[in-house]
């Protein structure tokens, strides 16, 4: 077992923290930092009472102690990130985004994490909650038939939606659409989030609707085939992944619905959308962890 | 009553979802035209579920967003055009285009208890000069006060009009008076007060009445009622009660009355009526436009469609959330299976 890379989280939030919780647990990363902006977040509290170095002015407090990364999760809001993801590359800092500001190119473990291009880029970007959910599966078609257009539509609990995500709601859709595209290979494509407050709350739930550019009823074997490997591809990060519904394949429309239950890291079972995109960021983490070891050049 | 009450028709939004979306450029012309010189103050034309709502999940549009607006802005002389936003299936985008298009009334709808997501597209909706409408959808879901606090939130954002809006049908009088009055009492006086029905419970103009009694001041109709579920408020009838009553409108009785017989009830492809599905949906709380979706999954899985609203109100699905049906039809043809 190789040494341990070193990383950070900026965001002190409900993703910032369940990162943190499944970062602890990592063989190629270590946690060292969380970074907010208000020290009398619980967040930075959580952090401390776990042993890491809790930063509570921002982005000039991990300037001030660079030792202490190669790699930083950006956990904060894409206007954040925008002013942010500079800095870390001055720094020469790895950044992997959670925001959906999208400087870096999207990436989907289960589709484009591919280890011999991590190591020429700076910035990635985890798309969103319904993006890590959902492009797999358009993918999984776009094997088999190309995809005319692609839409998802992600029911996720009030109580796993934070204030960032409520505020900017169009640039969860605006994002997710584009990566549908850019990812899942999908011609044209839209993105619906509704949020749901029923209590027990619900756990994460995704439909996915494909109109492939021929017959799909014809392929049905192939595209089940692809799309079970698919399932089970996301499943090796993602355990709580799964179907919600058989999938309906009509003419030239393939519906599947999948659900997804969290590891309950910290928030609980039901907020799979938080499980979802933190668990694809730390894969996608490792991966990098991994080529930094390769080259010798961590802190 | 001091003021008139003014008409917000949605015979070509919410009855866009009687008709799978599918008005076509002349029937969206001609049903402006007798609209607005019936006398309604407000036309809404949109998607059932508004900007961006056309998509495989709720059906797409015969004529696209564009054509729908502009056809409902050349034939109107006298009302304001009206459109329709969810955040999550719209973007602000959407409503710039809209407006683009000669819209004049943003309604930013939102599920009762989440009237956060809105305050981007109500603050862009101000922002143009737009007359803006906070739509707090499926308000039978939670409590006046609750309701009263998120109605707080849309008049902070920049909404000059706040709505109850009763989308599955099932509130009752007491329960519409309830939450009007709260709203009567609490918010800024300048706030004006709406109230949009629906026929499911047969209560459809008994709400809207109480609500004006409670201090509503605009209310949604539809020609015969046009819209999802058993339908809206019917115009006519709501016209009829109001002249009987001495409540001042800008509605010409025959004119509507002669609107829905002639020309309205022809173009329905289904009743628009309370029957065992569309009572079920105000009996059990579940979203109106939900009726043709379930009326079909019944058909395909062999299951009667009032298990499966039954079921998806025990869900507590929210409006937009049609995609859930399909995986209860499986769910219940799987029970029937295993029992039988």
């Amino acid at each position: 077992m190789s040494e341990k890379i070193k990383c950070a989280i900026i965001g002190s939030g409900n993703i910032g923290t369940d990162l943190m919780m499944k970062l602890l647990r990592s063989e190629h990363l270590e946690v060292t930092a969380l970074i907010g902006i208000d020290p009398e977040s619980k967040g930075l509290k959580r952090a401390e009472a776990y042993g890491l170095t809790a930063i509570s002015n921002g982005i000039e407090g991990l300037k001030e102690n660079p030792e202490l990364a190669d790699v930083v999760y950006e956990a904060t809001s894409a206007k954040a990130h925008m002013h942010n993801a500079p800095v870390l590359k001055s720094l020469g800092m790895k950044a992997v985004d959670l925001t959906p500001a999208a400087i870096g190119p999207f990436l989907v473990p289960a589709v484009n994490l591919r280890e011999e291009e991590i190591p020429h880029m700076d910035n990635v970007n985890m798309v969103t909650c319904g993006g890590q959910a959902t492009i797999p599966m358009v993918h999984a078609v776009s094997k088999v038939l190309d995809v005319d257009y692609a839409e998802i539509v992600a029911s996720i609990s009030s109580q796993s939606a934070g204030p960032g995500t409520r505020q900017n709601i169009d640039e969860f859709t605006e994002t997710t659409a584009a990566a549908i595209k850019e990812v899942g290979g999908a011609r044209d494509s839209k993105a619906i989030i509704t949020l749901n407050p029923a209590d027990p709350p619900i756990l994460m739930r995704n439909t996915i609707h494909v109109q492939t550019a021929g017959d799909a009823e014809s392929k049905s074997e192939e595209i089940m085939q692809s799309l079970d490997q698919m399932l089970t591809t996301v499943q090796g990060y993602v355990p709580g992944y799964r179907y919600k519904a058989s999938p309906v394949i009509k003419g030239n429309v393939v519906t599947i619905s999948v659900e997804v239950e969290g590891n309950g890291d910290f928030l609980p079972e039901y907020a799979g959308n938080l499980d979802i995109i933190t668990s694809a960021a730390v894969r996608t983490g490792e991966v990098i962890a991994k080529s930094l070891a390769s080259k010798g050049v961590a802190k | 009553m001091s003021q008139k009450i003014i008409i917000n028709d949605v015979t070509l939004r919410d009855g866009m979802h009687a008709i799978r979306h599918q008005y076509s450029r002349e029937q969206i012309a001609e049903l402006t035209r007798l609209i607005d010189s019936s006398g309604s103050d407000i036309i809404e034309a949109t998607h059932g579920d508004g900007l961006g709502g056309s998509s495989i999940q709720y059906g797409f549009s015969k004529e696209d967003e564009e054509t729908i607006i502009k056809t409902a802005v050349e034939n109107a002389d006298h009302a304001k055009i009206a459109v329709l936003l969810l955040p999550g299936i719209g973007v602000i985008e959407d409503l710039e285009r809209a407006h683009g298009f000669g819209a004049q009334v943003a309604r930013v709808a939102t599920h009762c208890t989440e009237a956060d997501v809105s305050e981007q597209h109500i603050g862009k909706a101000a922002a143009l000069g737009m007359d803006t409408v906070g739509f707090l959808m499926m308000s039978h879901r939670t409590t006046p006060e609750n309701l009263l606090e998120e109605a707080k939130k849309m008049e902070a954002y920049g909404a000059q009009t706040i709505y109850v809006v009763d989308s599955a049908g099932a509130l009752t009088m007491d329960d519409t008076r309830a939450r009007i009055a709260l709203f009567k009492e609490h918010l800024s006086d300048s706030t004006t007060i709406g109230f949009h029905g629906h026929n499911n419970l047969s209560l459809g103009v008994a709400n809207s009445i109480a609500a004006i009694e409670t201090g509503a001041q605009r209310i949604d109709a539809s020609l015969a009622g046009m819209g999802a579920g058993a339908g809206n408020t019917a115009t006519e009838q709501l016209a009829a009660v109001m002249n009987r009553m001495g409540i001042e409108h800008n509605l010409d009785l025959y004119k509507t009355m002669d609107a829905a017989e002639n020309v309205m009830k022809p173009m329905m492809e289904r009743p628009v009526q309370i029957d065992r599905l569309s009572l079920t949906l105000g009996y059990t709380g579940v979203y109106s436009s939900f009726l043709l979706f379930a009326e079909r999954a019944g058909k395909e899985y062999g299951v009667d469609a009032r298990d499966i609203l039954t079921r998806i109100a025990e869900m507590g699905a929210v409006g937009g959330q049609e995609d859930w049906i399909i995986g209860v039809a499986q769910d219940l043809a799987q029970e029937k299976k295993v029992h039988s």
